[in-house]
């Protein structure tokens, strides 16, 4: 324990990084796939190709795609973007599906009346569309997040400062609590993007909730007893 | 007035959903398609806003082509009221109502005070309006459909089996409701219906309708009882298998000054007043229709 007291700045040094690694891929990843799942939502073959990508995407191992991609995109190797590049790839590959399910769980009804009552197609999709597909994106979004979280660690063994120095230290140096450390700050830090993001949730989505509430709260009283 | 003149439309699959549909529905009337599923009704309807485009022929407004109104506009200009409502689920019910005047751009206070008026005009009470669609009754969900269908003072209210999907008892309270805001509002309804009885209820116009939207009859629910042009329409209304057609019953004694009238089937239908044992009369009229009156207790339909 006295080795983490005294490491803490360098600690907390290493999960500003680490932060700063993730976000981007996280919010990029969010952004690209709603395009692309909406697309998926509506056509038939779209849909059969994105997700398919998507799941072949996801299981090539991070390492290989970090070592790949320069390779593909023609960027050098210790190029520090290739990172945020294949955390990005990772993160559209796991939203698209959410991001199409999102989509498809606005109803038609809802959709239809929208228009019937005079929204244009791109205010029907900022207004209607994209509200109602939010709390399905949302949870694509929790997913996402944990993922990009735990794959950024990959980055220290390409270079990037991130808390995977501390494993990639602590089995050099077989120093067990390093390691754990890492663990456990990368356990935090999901943990933390993960109250901000549903936090956020719940702000922009007050309808979301409320039905529950009021279906439990009018239910006769001798009832739940 | 709105005019089909020969419209038709065929889907890319060669179906034709409607086939030549030509009828006049007059301005400041009820007018209602009513037919079976897949009859085409609902595409008649949706034609009129643009929601469907004909194939070929001609949908004037007020001698007006709608082919040349650009869609959206026209939809804004028009009133739509469908079954489930089709309320925004994350849009509170004063914003639902304002919707069609937030998109025309009335400012927010305006839109907002007009949709508390709104409330009151369909017998809803102003503090529903911050509750959200999934926290009301499935007629109160209905009465603000209507309200946001109403919210832009529309001159035509197309309405899509509005009432499908609610209780009898609320349907007939709403049916009733429809009829006082026509009367107090005076605005041209187009209303579809699979339902006979409350096309004939609401209709100054009822427009039957076979496969492909072809018209079995068309005219007032007394012309089309009093003389059904053919056995569909028979047997559409029920005529054919004596619903419509009733006696006073023999068995039952009358109680006070009403006797018991049974349908063709031997089935109770109703009572009619016979003061001194003579039935009595009525003219039949639109304003003669019998309206509830407890349509302002609406808190919980």
């Amino acid at each position: 324990m006295d080795w983490v007291w005294r490491s803490l700045p360098m600690i907390w040094g290493l999960v500003v990084d680490h932060v700063a690694v993730s976000v981007p891929p996280i919010i990029l990843g969010f952004i690209l796939s709603i395009p692309l799942g909406y697309w998926a939502s509506r056509s038939r073959v779209a849909r059969a190709i994105l997700l398919g990508l998507g799941s072949v995407l996801y299981t090539i191992p991070a390492l290989v795609l970090i070592v790949v991609l320069p390779v593909a995109l023609g960027t050098a190797i210790l190029d520090p973007q290739n990172l945020l590049r294949a955390l990005t790839v990772y993160a559209i590959a796991i939203m698209v599906r959410s991001s199409t399910d999102a989509f498809s769980s606005v109803s038609d009804d809802v959709r239809e009346s929208a228009r019937a009552i005079g929204y244009s197609g791109v205010q029907r999709f900022f207004a209607v569309e994209l509200p109602l597909a939010g709390p399905v994106l949302l949870a694509g979004v929790r997913v996402v997040s944990v993922s990009t979280v735990s794959l950024a660690t990959v980055g220290a063994v390409i270079g990037i400062s991130t808390l995977g120095q501390l494993f990639t230290n602590g089995f050099q140096l077989d120093f067990q609590i390093e390691i754990v450390t890492g663990i456990v700050a990368v356990l935090i830090v999901a943990a933390v993007f993960d109250v901000i993001i549903t936090t956020v949730g719940r702000l922009l989505m007050p309808w979301n909730r409320r039905p529950a509430r009021t279906r439990a709260s009018r239910r006769p009283a001798g009832v739940t007893a | 007035m709105i005019e089909f003149r020969s419209v038709t439309k065929q889907y890319a699959d060669g179906t034709r959903a409607v086939s030549e549909f030509s009828a006049v529905i007059p301005s400041r009337k009820t007018t209602v398609f009513v037919g079976s599923s897949g009859c085409g009704k609902t595409t008649l309807l949706r034609m009129i806003n643009r929601m469907v485009d004909p194939t070929e022929g001609v949908i004037e407004i007020d001698g007006h082509d709608i082919a040349a109104t650009e869609p959206v506009a026209l939809r804004r200009s028009i009133g739509y009221v469908m079954q489930n409502s089709g309320l925004l689920p994350h849009r509170r019910v004063i914003d639902n109502i304002a919707t069609v005047l937030l998109l025309t751009r009335v400012p927010k206070a305006e839109a907002h005070a007009r949709a508390l008026e709104l409330l009151d005009t369909v017998g809803l009470d102003r503090a529903l309006a911050n509750r959200y669609p999934g926290e009301l009754s499935g007629g109160q969900q209905q009465r603000v459909g209507v309200a946001r269908g109403l919210a832009a003072n529309p001159n035509i209210l197309l309405m899509d089996e509005p009432f499908g999907a609610v209780d009898p008892i609320v349907r007939t309270d709403l049916q009733a409701e429809t009829i006082r805001l026509q009367r107090e509002l005076d605005k041209t309804i187009v209303f579809v219906t699979h339902d006979i009885d409350e096309a004939f209820l609401l209709g100054d116009q009822v427009i039957i309708l076979e496969k492909g939207a072809t018209i079995a009859q068309q005219g007032s629910p007394e012309e089309i009882l009093a003389n059904p042009a053919s056995d569909f329409v028979a047997s559409f209304i029920g005529a054919d298998r004596g619903k419509r057609r009733l006696t006073v019953s023999a068995d039952v004694p009358a109680r006070g000054d009403d006797v018991l009238l049974i349908d063709a089937g031997g089935y109770a239908a109703g009572v009619i007043s016979a003061p001194g044992g003579k039935l009595a009369s009525g003219s039949a009229s639109p304003k003669s229709r019998s309206v509830s009156n407890k349509t302002s207790q609406a808190g919980d339909a």
